[in-house]
């Protein structure tokens, strides 16, 4: 049947047009060329090689607790390879000030932001010394309920707004995490007080095994902002330049008092969704798997880094050296953590005097200790 | 003095605090120009500013959101769940958050935190406005549950539970809110978390109660009275964590007890109170701990609460099983 010419409102029309505004934000291509002159980042040579050197240890770090899971050294483990850009060049536009609210993936933005890679590996074992921030790092335990870091990004937002505090509210969750109602409501509530939150989507393709096309018929997750009334931008999640540089523009309004921004970085876990029995072979074909590694955000930075005369092999062995120094430095702090017991549990379970059921229980587990 | 109704009482309360601390912000739907639903936040948008007291999208779990975030960055929120009915959509914020901000944080964060709401039947609201929950909230560790059944009460109690350092759960039963004026000091006074109240002292029988069944636990007092017996009443005040001492010395001297609740008797938390003095006093015990609580029903169609709720008829019935036992 042939659509009318003389109808007054096409719904289709509309959504479509809404799509095309969606295009892929790049300015690294997979040959660490630059294909957007105008929107490079003002970032010196010593700032483009931190961020590099970050990467990399993430890549060495990822590699590591993969094994040191695998030797029963490390508890949950949720892999990063592949997010690099995605994770760090957008925690490379934080600053000190800025807060943190982690998904369970979220651990290397954490680490950079001041977390001890000791604490990391405890909160992988699961050991509450893991997860007692230290005063004057802005970051939150990561977040173990899907959508949940989303709400609560817009109360720190929020706080933040009140207090005149020139800092953002910076949250991550991944595509499948887009479906929950709390990723709504989060990206809602920050709207309509224009609050100073940055939320981050890491498209990596996959929740578990579930593709991302089955979590939406929306061809963009960026495009759920619209719902929101709030600015949002698809960005090439293996282009560090370009989560860089959307971030870096997000953190301004942000400040500025303009509100919040919702960001899609399109990219790829290399491995499985964690180290709890996933097996991606399942779901992902190898075609798949190679072609998204010719992606690697590695590669491209290091490509761009090598024709600037800044990177090269020797720099990089240098940070893998570093970066398993530090690691092994990190386990062994974490090996030397005190065993929890149960009164430790009651201790921490409030500021202040503890209700009588706890007191009652504390002399009663403290006697047991004790013998 | 002044001659107050419970929801006057605590207006008063979250106008002190707003007063005493400027981290108190006050915030939930319709609480901010409209002054709350019940006018339980009447005036004080105008008082304090749209900074302090303000109107939320209507998104239970963004609310919650909200008082995690801004705990984060050292406010003290006062959160309005419309009706207590609407919990199951932040529960996941009161719950799985809000009670585990300290735990998970090994005390790095903290949740100073109240959380106020409506409930309790008796005044034909619609459906999941009415439904006694607080069983739900008082299981979770790391929550304190509060229950007023005074306008005095009321002041202290939700002054307490501001500055508490910890989340807690206020919930103000909807058909006490102006159903009588008490006297309520107009200056700041406190009443301890976790303090019962000896609401009628007895020596024949405690009736261990909350909510609006405190009053008709006075009411069968009395009627009981009539008939040569004396019962003490104990208001629990906060459930969550219960008075332990006062109920045990009350049963340790009458040595018979009845737990009445407004909530069906697999819900509520008469099944605790029955099991603590189980362990704690059942060499003082006469009779069994009975209880009085609605059927295991969901809660009823608006125009048969009245055949369903417990009232004072059905506690004088079940004391007297107790007491002739």
């Amino acid at each position: 049947m042939a659509a009318k010419k003389d109808k007054q409102f096409d719904p289709v029309e509309t959504l479509h047009a809404i799509e095309e505004k969606f295009e892929m934000f790049q300015i690294l291509n997979e040959e660490g060329e630059i294909v957007n002159q105008d929107a490079v980042p003002n970032l010196s040579d010593d700032e483009l090689v931190e961020l590099m050197t970050r990467m990399v240890y993430t890549r060495i770090l990822d590699q590591r607790s993969i094994s040191l899971n695998r030797q029963g050294r490390l508890g949950f483990y949720a892999p990063t390879a592949g997010q690099e850009a995605s994770q760090l060049a957008s925690h490379f536009a934080l600053e000190k000030e800025d807060f943190i609210l982690p998904g369970y993936r979220d651990v290397p933005q954490m680490l950079f932001h001041g977390l001890p890679l000791s604490m990391a590996f405890l909160w992988s074992r699961g050991h509450f010394h893991g997860n007692r921030i230290p005063e004057g790092v802005n970051v939150f335990p990561p977040q173990i309920i899907i959508g949940a870091q989303y709400v609560q990004a817009a109360g720190v937002a929020m706080g933040f707004q009140k207090r005149g505090t020139k800092a953002v509210a910076m949250t991550y969750t991944g595509d499948g995490g887009t479906s929950q109602g709390d990723f709504y409501e989060g990206i809602n509530f920050a709207g309509a007080y224009r609050s100073p939150a940055i939320f981050i989507i890491q498209n990596n393709q996959y929740a578990i095994s579930t593709p991302r096309m089955l979590q939406t018929a929306a061809k963009t997750l960026a495009q759920k902002g619209i719902a929101a009334g709030i600015p949002s931008i698809l960005v090439d999640g293996m282009d560090p330049l370009a989560v860089y540089a959307v971030t870096r523009d997000a953190r301004e309004r942000a400040i500025n008092g303009e509100g919040p921004t919702l960001i899609e970085t399109h990219c790829y876990r290399y491995g499985p969704h964690t180290m709890a029995g996933d097996d991606p072979t399942r779901y992902r074909t190898s075609e798949t798997d190679s072609e998204w590694e010719k992606r690697d955000p590695l590669i491209r930075f290091r490509k761009y880094l090598g024709t600037k005369g800044i990177w090269n092999e020797e720099k990089e062995n240098e940070v893998i050296e570093r970066a398993k120094e530090e690691i092994k430095e990190a386990i062994k702090v974490a090996d030397a953590a005190p065993k929890q017991k149960a009164s430790d549990f009651i201790k921490i379970m409030n500021r202040g005097e503890l209700p009588y059921n706890l007191k009652e229980q504390l002399d009663i587990y403290t006697e047991k200790e004790s013998k | 003095m002044a001659q107050m109704t419970m929801i006057q009482a605590i207006t008063d309360a979250m106008r002190t605090e707003l007063k005493n601390d400027e981290n108190v912000l006050v915030f939930g739907e319709d609480v901010g120009n409209n002054g709350g639903v019940f006018r339980a936040t009447e005036g004080l948008q105008k008082e304090f500013g749209e900074d302090r007291v303000f109107d939320t999208p209507l998104g239970e779990s963004g609310i919650g959101g909200l008082a995690v975030g801004l705990s984060l960055t050292g406010f003290r929120s006062v959160m309005e769940i419309q009706f207590f009915g609407f919990l199951f959509e932040v529960m996941d914020s009161v719950s799985g958050q809000l009670a585990r901000m300290s735990f998970r944080s090994a005390g790095a964060f903290h949740a100073p935190v109240t959380i106020r709401a409506p409930f309790g039947g008796g005044v034909a609201t619609p459906e999941m406005h009415a439904d006694s929950l607080e069983g739900l909230v008082a299981a979770q560790p790391g929550l304190t549950v509060v229950i007023p059944s005074t306008p005095y009460d009321a002041k202290g109690l939700l002054i307490s539970a501001i500055r508490h350092e910890n989340p807690v759960i206020f919930l103000e039963h909807m058909k006490l809110y102006r159903s009588f004026r008490q006297d309520v000091p107009e200056e700041e006074y406190t009443i301890p978390l976790g303090k019962a109240d000896v609401k009628r002292e007895g020596k024949d029988l405690s009736i261990i109660t909350y909510g609006a069944m405190v009053h008709e636990s006075l009411k069968a007092a009395e009627e009981l009275e009539k008939e040569g017996y004396s019962l003490e009443v104990i208001d629990l005040r906060t459930i969550q964590p219960m008075d332990i001492e006062t109920i045990i010395a009350s049963v340790e001297k009458t040595n018979r007890a009845i737990v009445v609740q407004e909530a069906q008797k697999q819900a509520g938390i008469a099944a605790n109170i029955v099991a603590e003095i189980t362990e704690r006093a059942i060499l003082s015990l006469e009779a069994p701990v009975l209880r009085v609580t609605a059927p295991d029903t969901i809660y009823p169609y608006a125009q048969g609460e009245n055949s369903w709720l417990p009232n004072a008829k059905d506690i004088i019935e079940t004391a007297k099983k107790v007491l002739t036992f």
